[in-house]
């Protein structure tokens, strides 16, 4: 691998010196899954590296009644073995549970996930349906970011030059939410999605849908909420029938490419199919099923 | 660039020992095992986190040696393949079932295996086909169609299996 100069600062602050002094010759490691990869490829030459690892409470969880945080450094395994995320923000674990394997999840954290915004990220989706906030900070202190705002493009985000990423701030899913994530994939373990779905929703007693948000990633240049399905399914029995629409608005909200992966074509008929699905799992874990007619 | 000459000390415990070595910080840990400390159980397969002939235990977690610094490692507990027989060289409950179930052939993905099973077993004492198969599912195998690999971790595991062995 080619040199470079390794920092592991021991604060916040220094990481943010560190990325003031050295511009764009310095990039921010944490998990390391990702960046490793590309610095062994040389698809990135970095001269300096500033590692998280020292930073305290980076990898702390933390929930109340009203929101759960996060650290930018927890991992995808603490995710994957947090009961109460399991519990209460499930479709969190759905998109941990398939990503690479334990080796990598055991490293790759949260943060690095979402900052290096690879259209095919895991964990977008659900952070994206979620309504999560994220807490940065830079030279210029610290700023709040909510999650729509934040993915610019592939690759491409909302931070500024020598900004952090710290914390997630994922609110509170109202009583009796349902969610779950999608990732569709040709392999079960060890692959990237063709498409990402993430769906929460807020029935009533009589399965009258309160509160819906669908979250697509690879559905378009970068993740998205497909808002006109939300719309349209929000008020209306919880029916497959009416679902099965919702799926054909979000495929018109959806912009879809063909890829060495896969067509358009096929993400949008999987986009279609998958949205049903996705909210009948979500469904079935709350012990409901779908309103007949 | 860096006054610094992109070099480090750093102190971690290897198979139980304390150790302490300069190392350049671009080096891998999988490069530093090898290079440095002739432990020739972790391999490259792929160097790019997809084989896991590379895995080592660091903290009681299976990792890819091949996407980690080596500086990273400071202070941490490293185990490797080699960390895992008995003072006398008696083999690993774990070493044993893989030799006992067949579950080694050409041998080069079986150190990453051993070491993913292991972390696996200490997190489950008892895991299920499924949970075996998705733990291991970072480690690929050319040779043995994986069944036997399953089983001599489930041979090894607290439940034992139906070969009547158990451990
Ligand atoms: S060599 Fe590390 S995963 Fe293949
Ligand atoms: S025994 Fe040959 S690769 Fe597994």
């Amino acid at each position: 691998m080619r040199r470079f100069t390794y920092h592991e600062p021991d604060s916040l602050t220094g990481a943010i010196a560190l990325l003031e002094e050295n511009g764009a010759k310095a990039k921010l490691l944490a998990g390391g899954t990702d960046l490793i990869i590309e610095i062994k490829q040389e698809a990135k030459t970095p001269d300096h590296l500033v590692s998280l690892r020292s930073v305290p409470g980076l990898q702390d969880m933390e929930y109340s009644n009203r929101e759960l945080s996060f650290g930018a450094m927890v991992t995808h395994r603490m995710i994957e073995k947090s009961e109460l995320i399991r519990e209460k923000f499930s479709l969190l674990s759905d998109a941990v549970d398939n990503l690479g394997s334990v080796q990598v999840r055991n490293v790759a954290t949260i943060g690095g996930n979402l900052c290096s915004a690879a259209p095919s990220a895991d964990t977008a989706a659900p952070v994206m349906a979620l309504q999560a906030t994220l807490v940065v900070k830079g030279p210029a202190g610290e700023r709040r970011i909510p999650i729509e705002d934040f993915f610019k493009g592939p690759g491409k985000t909302a931070l500024e030059p020598a900004e952090i990423l710290c914390c997630i701030s994922i609110p509170a899913l109202p009583e009796g939410a349902a969610s779950c994530y999608i990732k569709h994939a040709r392999r079960k373990a060890m692959d990237l999605p063709l498409l990402g779905i993430a769906v929460i929703i807020v029935p009533d007693d009589n399965i009258v849908c309160r509160e819906a948000r669908i979250a697509l990633t690879l559905a378009g240049p970068i993740p998205f909420r497909a808002t006109k399905a939300e719309a349209f399914v929000t008020g209306k029995p919880l029916s497959r029938q009416i679902w099965e629409q919702a799926g054909e608005i979000a495929v018109s909200e959806s912009n879809p490419r063909t890829s060495f992966r896969t067509t358009a074509e096929y993400r949008k008929k999987m986009i279609c199919a998958l949205i049903p699905r996705a909210a009948e799992v979500a469904l079935q874990r709350i012990n409901r099923a779908w309103m007949k007619g | 660039m860096d006054e610094r000459v992109m070099a480090m000390k750093i102190s971690f415990n290897l198979n139980g020992e304390d150790v302490s070595i300069n190392i350049d910080d671009h080096i891998t840990l999988l490069e530093m095992l090898r290079d440095s400390f002739e432990l020739y159980g972790a391999k490259e397969g792929c160097g790019y986190g997809e084989c896991g002939s590379c895995t080592v235990i660091v903290d009681d977690m299976a990792i890819n040696s091949c996407l980690m610094l080596a500086v990273s490692v400071n202070g941490r507990t490293v185990v490797t393949v080699e960390g895992l027989a008995g003072p006398r060289g008696e083999l690993d409950p774990l070493q044993q079932a893989f030799v006992d179930r067949g579950a080694v052939q050409c041998g080069f993905c079986t150190p990453g295996m051993i070491m993913s099973a292991k972390a696996l077993l200490k997190e489950k004492s008892n895991p299920g086909e499924e949970e075996i198969r998705k733990g291991m599912a970072g480690n690929l195998c050319r040779c043995t169609g994986y069944s036997k690999i399953v089983e001599a971790i489930k041979c090894a595991s607290e439940g034992g299996c139906s070969c009547g062995k158990g451990f």
